[in-house]
């Protein structure tokens, strides 16, 4: 194997420990991290790509993943704490207000 | 940069340029005074319309190194999406005061919401795509927890955040597999890159960054499997937001799926008109239409909230679009998501009316018994609404379903359209029920809600007059939307 | 491979340097057992703890450092500009300046918000 393929190989298994974290995981601070790691998992998918063609383009994406993740941080931590100051609790079993 | 380049995206520059500049301005307005805010966003949306109106025309223009695309389908999506926001805020003025929601931060956040909607529709790279899809979501995190310390807005708010966020998860990994796959993320050298390669199309990293984009953008268009944030969304946020929502971000993110998909029509051996999409895609998405058509109209049936309902209408009719998607026919799904937009809007106009009055904002049908004698002009905007929901002549409704019904037929999906009739047949039986709890209903308590709070606000009643009009010109004058659509001619998705 | 042999070489003497110095205070250092309370207590001069030692920080700090991230990430695009500044000229020098001034507008909002302010945050 060609050495841009053992790092697509690792953020592949990034994207599935986040993709899984996102579905097993109750507390809305957890979910969260995960899908961080999934964006982080594109992020190194990204760089090794950009190697594999020689490209600066690659490279580039990632700044643009990472300040739309921290946009999603500055909002989604809001509204966990926002949810926390109500409710006291960041499980998402606890969020039954809207059931049809 | 140059000129050029801004010219290709000029609404969005507006809409960008104005929501930031309107987040200062609201800092000198007093609090007493926000709908200046209001009516200052209300100016902004309909300057970007306009300018996207005159620009309209059928050729097909890049900008900034290719990432960005302006033709006519951009153009016609910015002037709906810009009018469709500034009937939502003329909706919102009365509304946010009676709930107390009138904070100046809500106009800024939807305009830069509006402004990724614009963006999305002129993408022409997948990265564009991907932060277009952002910059419209998240403000729209915020929006629909605007009713905080409500819990069911926080909830619904975190409910969004934490689904869109892992779309967008999906979204982003799905870009990079394609950009490792053929070294591009631009759609149009990507189309290229397949028809000059033609094994890069059995390629499985390519085939798979499609299947994570699909994925994503799917969720976002609330198409099932990928719909079961949208109910709950819907009915936590405020009814402005959930106006919004079901109607400007839907036909965005459809138009940005269309991208996509024309972007790797290449991968098809055969390529069909008006614009291609590839073997590989067309029964995913004839399946994921029929099912989303079936659930979405049968889980309507069952609903006994009528925003919650509205919510599954707007899963079932991004099955019909869906539909129309793999067809292939822009034009037909695009015309279909304007007769969906106004017809829902109208209802909107109802069911903010009774938010705006005093007392708990109830929106079981039980609360809407009798609406339909105490207020007659609401009971007309709402008939006229679930007609064109349901597809009943003369309205928007049936010449967009009729459209999209024939180009489904007419790319050997007629199974596609079968089942698309029936569900609409199917609708009426939901639709129609709001109609009788309206007008044959009496209500179990006295109303507290008299008809004149219900009519009384000229901001409200000129965009109940706007989208009600907009369903029946539509409906009768369908040709003239359709000269705005392709602006004179038919232009490509991607080029 | 030549490039990375001064990482190496790095990586080989700062483990050894670390289990060396574990080593060492295994071998000499005193190794009794605790044998009562006083022993076990974070403070063997006799000083009480009071409280867990993970409290809860004020909210104040949770946005001070979402606002630091805000802003701080926004530095990631300045590198790749700064290198390329002389090739892009006065356009690279225009697009940056409306950069900033976006950043400029939201820290301005910030700042009139009161969301700098440590004593305003507690709303």
């Amino acid at each position: 194997m060609e050495p841009t393929s053992f790092v697509v190989f690792l953020s592949s298994v990034l994207f599935v420990i986040g993709a899984l974290g996102v579905l097993l995981r109750r507390n809305a601070l957890m979910i969260f991290m995960s899908i961080e790691l999934m964006l982080n998992a594109a992020n190194l998918a990204f760089v090794a790509f950009a190697q594999r063609w020689a490209q600066l383009a690659g490279q580039v994406f990632v700044f643009f993943v990472m300040t739309v993740a921290a946009a999603e941080v500055a909002v989604g931590l809001a509204l966990i704490v926002t949810i926390f100051r109500t409710k006291r609790s960041t499980s998402v079993d606890e969020l039954a207000q809207l059931r049809g | 940069m140059n000129v050029a380049d801004l010219e290709t995206v000029l609404p969005f520059l507006l809409l960008a340029t104005g929501g930031v500049a309107l987040l200062l301005v609201d800092l000198a307005v007093p609090q007493a005074r926000k709908s200046l805010t209001g009516w200052l966003a209300f100016v902004v949306a309909l300057a970007a319309g306009v300018s996207a109106l005159a620009l309209v025309s059928g050729k097909t223009m890049k900008g900034f190194a290719g990432m960005v695309q302006a033709d006519a389908f951009a153009y016609f999506a910015d002037v709906l999406l810009c009018v469709v926001a500034a009937l939502v805020i003329l909706l919102s003025l009365r509304y946010h005061t009676a709930r107390g929601l009138m904070r100046g931060e809500f106009y800024p956040l939807l305009l830069l919401s509006l402004s990724g909607m614009s963006l999305a529709v002129h993408a022409a790279d997948l990265l564009v795509v991907f932060l277009a899809i952002e910059l419209l979501s998240i403000p729209l995190y915020v929006l629909s927890g605007f009713a905080r310390p409500r819990l069911e807005s926080e909830e619904a708010a975190l409910k969004y955040f934490l689904t869109g966020a892992f779309a967008s998860g999906f979204l982003v990994y799905g870009v990079a597999l394609i950009y490792g796959a053929s070294g591009t993320t631009a759609l149009g050298d990507l189309r290229a890159a397949l028809l000059d390669n033609p094994a890069l199309t059995s390629d499985a990293l390519l085939m798979a960054g499609l299947a994570l984009v699909m994925v994503g953008l799917l969720f976002k268009i609330a198409a099932v499997p990928f719909h079961f944030w949208a109910p709950d969304v819907y009915e936590g946020a405020p009814t402005t937001v959930t106006a919004f929502m079901a109607t400007a971000t839907k036909a965005a993110a459809f138009l940005a799926l269309m991208r996509v998909v024309a972007g790797f029509a290449a991968l098809s051996p055969s390529l069909a008109q008006p614009f291609e999409v590839a073997d590989a895609l067309r029964p995913m998405l004839a399946l994921i239409a029929a099912i989303t058509m079936i659930v979405g109209n049968v889980t309507a049936l069952a609903q006994q909230n009528v925003k919650r309902m509205l919510a599954y209408s707007s899963i079932a009719h991004a099955g019909y679009a869906l539909a129309g998607v793999a067809s292939g026919d822009a034009t037909a799904v695009l015309f279909y998501l304007a007769a969906y937009a106004f017809a829902t809007l109208a209802a909107f106009v109802v069911l903010i009316a009774v938010g705006s009055t005093e007392g708990n904002e109830d929106h079981r049908y039980e609360a809407y018994a009798g609406l339909g004698r105490r207020a007659p002009l609401l009971g007309v905007i709402m008939a006229l609404a679930m007609f064109s929901l349901i597809g009943i002549p003369p309205t928007a409704g049936f010449v967009g379903k009729y459209f999209l019904f024939r180009a489904v037929v007419a790319s050997d999906l007629t199974w596609l359209a079968v089942i698309g009739v029936l569900t609409s047949a199917l609708s009426a039986a939901f639709y129609l029920r709001v109609l009788m709890v309206l007008f044959m209903r009496e209500p179990e308590t006295a109303p507290e809600a008299e008809p004149a709070a219900l009519a009384a606000d000229a901001p409200r009643m000129v965009a109940a007059y706007v989208s009600a009009a907009a369903v029946l010109l539509i409906g009768v004058f369908p040709s003239a939307v359709l000269a705005l659509l392709t602006g004179g001619e038919l232009v490509a998705l991607v080029r | 491979m030549n490039d990375f042999l001064p990482i190496f070489v790095l990586l080989v003497l700062a483990s050894g340097l670390v289990s060396l110095v574990l080593l060492i205070s295994v071998l000499f250092g005193p190794r009794r057992r605790a044998r009562n309370e006083t022993k076990l207590q974070p403070y063997e001069s006799g000083m009480r703890p009071i409280g867990p030692a993970q409290r809860r920080l004020p909210v104040r700090f949770y946005l001070i450092a979402v606002l630091f991230i805000l802003f701080d990430i926004e530095v990631v695009f300045f590198f790749p500009w700064a290198v390329a500044l002389r090739e892009l000229g006065w356009a690279g020098l225009l697009s940056m300046l409306i950069f900033i001034g976006i950043l400029e507008a939201g820290h301005f909002w910030l700042w009139r918000r009161g969301a700098l302010e440590w004593e305003k945050m507690d709303k």
